[in-house]
């Protein structure tokens, strides 16, 4: 693959942009046909800032979540990573997961420091560094436990911490907090805003709750119904930090909660009159994408 | 298997049972001494009430069967029997490991060494270790290595299948996230699929090992029996046979069980330390 420098020797702390532009991509049904599940999506995240990508259920986002990441390469468009292209899974973006993807055989403080061991960087420094941050998460008593006899939300911390370790560019997280009950979800959101403001890492959060995307977001694409493209692109300028308590009484918060609202649920709306209209698959294939 | 225990510390999980096996042990006793006092008085009946018991008659005492384990304990040939057939399993097993593992590794991730390979091992596959046996003889130049051949496919097929079924199993998601913090593919497969595939491949050294002792007792009894020069728990029953010792044949019966019996816990427990991760079962 063609490796293109635009911005030769990109600074480390301006680093993180990514553009991403006239995506489509498709999955292969049998027969050789494509189901588009992306179709036109253009979007950049700036270097710095907390983009929480928002859609219904099933439009896309962990596809693209994907196709960001490198694992898998889109049909058509740009993904552009510091002005390189995305060619495969790189260590300047890395990604938390939906399901915990945490080595069941890897001790807490072995799963910390995986990256480390394998870019061979392991030294006295780093493992500070990384127990330090194990400690800030709450899991400084637990190094010498594997994940089985970790709590779910103590799972989603260590996942976190594995990834900030290795000082990612840009930090993709797909909708990392789902399946957490309310109250741990709500402490690690708060934690997480807390982390995200320390650090102010580029980082693209992946939701369906609306108000976990105002809790946590410096911009909001809001994403259409499948096949998926970027409805809109809100800047969310309310001052941090945010707590679900303030964000209620908050005007601007309300004003953008109520037009997201809207359109998820004409986005909604659309796909399940599209299904219920398309008694088969194959007539929903044939569908075109919109323009 | 149920991880419904995981959560929690494994070890400590076990006072709460402790009192369950007296009772169950005092009833495991009962059973055993029943069991034993009945062959005694069938093997008696002539003695006792003058009438032979049909079929089970020709069965021998238990007592006598205690006798002549306790000859044979002070018997060196009787434990040269047992190191030789231990040194063959060990042999064969040992070869399946080492060969089986990383050829299920390879099955599992690269696409097309399967699409050669598989073919050729799903043909082989079906064929009984023991139907190898004459081939054995014919193909590898002394008797021993033979014997250890037939052992050592015994808990290949199933050592190298199980591995490959651990590590096609392996989350994806997990490849991935070390994909992305920059293992490479030969990396991937030692730190994720391996160890995702130990218990797998543990269930499977466990079924091998079984299978090892099945076909050992085979081997030795088919090609030790010429000549008297195989040794091995096999043949040591195949001569008590010979003999017509029907005591020594109840010992070397028990012996082999024992002796799988030994082999399989020793696994167990090396499998306890390959992967400790696994909740306890």
């Amino acid at each position: 693959m063609v490796v293109q420098q635009e911005s030769p020797a990109a600074p480390a702390a301006g680093a993180g942009r990514m553009e991403v532009a006239a995506l489509w991509h498709g999955h292969l049904l049998p027969g050789g046909r494509r189901f588009p599940v992306i179709a036109d999506c253009n979007f950049a995240l700036r270097p710095g800032e907390l983009t929480v990508m928002i859609g219904p259920s099933g439009c896309g986002k962990s596809t693209l979540a994907r196709l960001l990441a490198g694992y898998g390469r889109p049909d058509e468009g740009r993904i552009r990573m510091d002005g390189r292209h995305v060619d495969g899974p790189g260590k300047d973006r890395l990604m938390v997961f939906q399901e915990s993807a945490l080595f069941p055989w890897l001790t807490t403080r072995d799963n910390a420091e995986f990256g480390l061991r394998e870019r061979r960087v392991l030294d006295g420094p780093a493992r500070s560094r990384a127990a330090a941050l194990l400690d800030r998460v709450g899991l400084g008593r637990f190094l010498a436990k594997y994940p089985a006899a970790l709590s779910g939300g103590m799972q989603r911390r260590l996942e976190m911490v594995r990834a900030l370790v290795n000082d990612p560019a840009l930090f993709i997280l797909d909708e990392p907090f789902r399946g957490l009950d309310a109250m741990t979800r709500t402490l690690m959101q708060e934690h997480f805003a807390g982390m995200f403001e320390e650090g102010r890492r580029t980082a693209l959060f992946i939701t369906s709750d609306i108000d976990e995307a105002l809790l946590l977001a410096d911009r909001i694409l809001v994403m259409t119904a499948r096949p998926m493209r970027v409805a809109a692109d809100l800047a969310v300028d309310i001052p941090r930090p945010r707590t679900l308590a303030t964000l209620f009484e908050d005007e601007r918060a309300n004003g953008l909660r109520k037009a997201i609202m809207e359109m998820l649920y004409a986005e909604a709306a659309r796909s399940f009159g599209a299904r219920a209209q398309s008694s088969d698959l194959a007539a929903a294939m044939h569908g075109t994408p919109r323009p | 298997m149920s991880g419904a225990l995981s959560a929690m510390g494994p070890r400590r999980a076990r006072p709460a049972r402790r009192a369950g096996p007296s009772q169950a042990g005092r009833r495991a006793a009962t059973s055993i001494a029943v069991f034993l006092l009945l062959g005694e008085l069938i093997a008696r009946a002539p003695a006792l009430f003058g009438v032979e018991v049909p079929v089970l008659g020709v069965l021998p005492a238990p007592s006598g069967v205690v006798a002549e384990a306790l000859r044979e304990l002070s018997d060196p040939a009787y434990w040269q029997s047992w190191y030789l057939s231990f040194l063959r399993v060990a042999g064969g097993f040992l070869a399946a490991l080492a060969l089986g593992v990383p050829l299920g590794l390879l099955l599992a991730t690269r696409r097309s060494f399967r699409n050669v390979v598989f073919p050729v091992f799903e043909v082989l596959r079906p064929i009984p270790p023991i139907a190898w046996v004459p081939a054995a003889i014919i193909f590898w130049p002394t008797q021993e290595l033979s014997i250890v051949f037939v052992i050592f496919l015994g808990a290949f097929y199933t050592i190298t299948f199980s591995t490959y079924h651990g590590a096609r199993q392996v989350d994806p998601a997990l490849v991935q996230s070390a994909r992305s913090m920059g293992s490479g593919q030969w990396r991937v497969l030692w730190r994720v699929v391996l160890p995702a595939a130990m218990p797998g491949i543990v269930t499977g050294a466990a079924i091998g090992m079984g299978i090892t002792w099945e076909v050992v007792v085979a081997a030795e009894l088919i090609s030790g029996g010429s000549g008297g020069s195989g040794g091995g728990l096999g043949h040591f029953m195949w001569d008590a046979y010979l003999a017509n010792n029907h005591e020594r044949i109840v010992v070397a019966m028990i012996s082999i069980g024992l002796a799988g019996y030994l082999s399989s816990t020793l696994l167990r427990r090396a499998g306890r330390l390959l992967a400790p991760w696994q909740p306890l079962k």
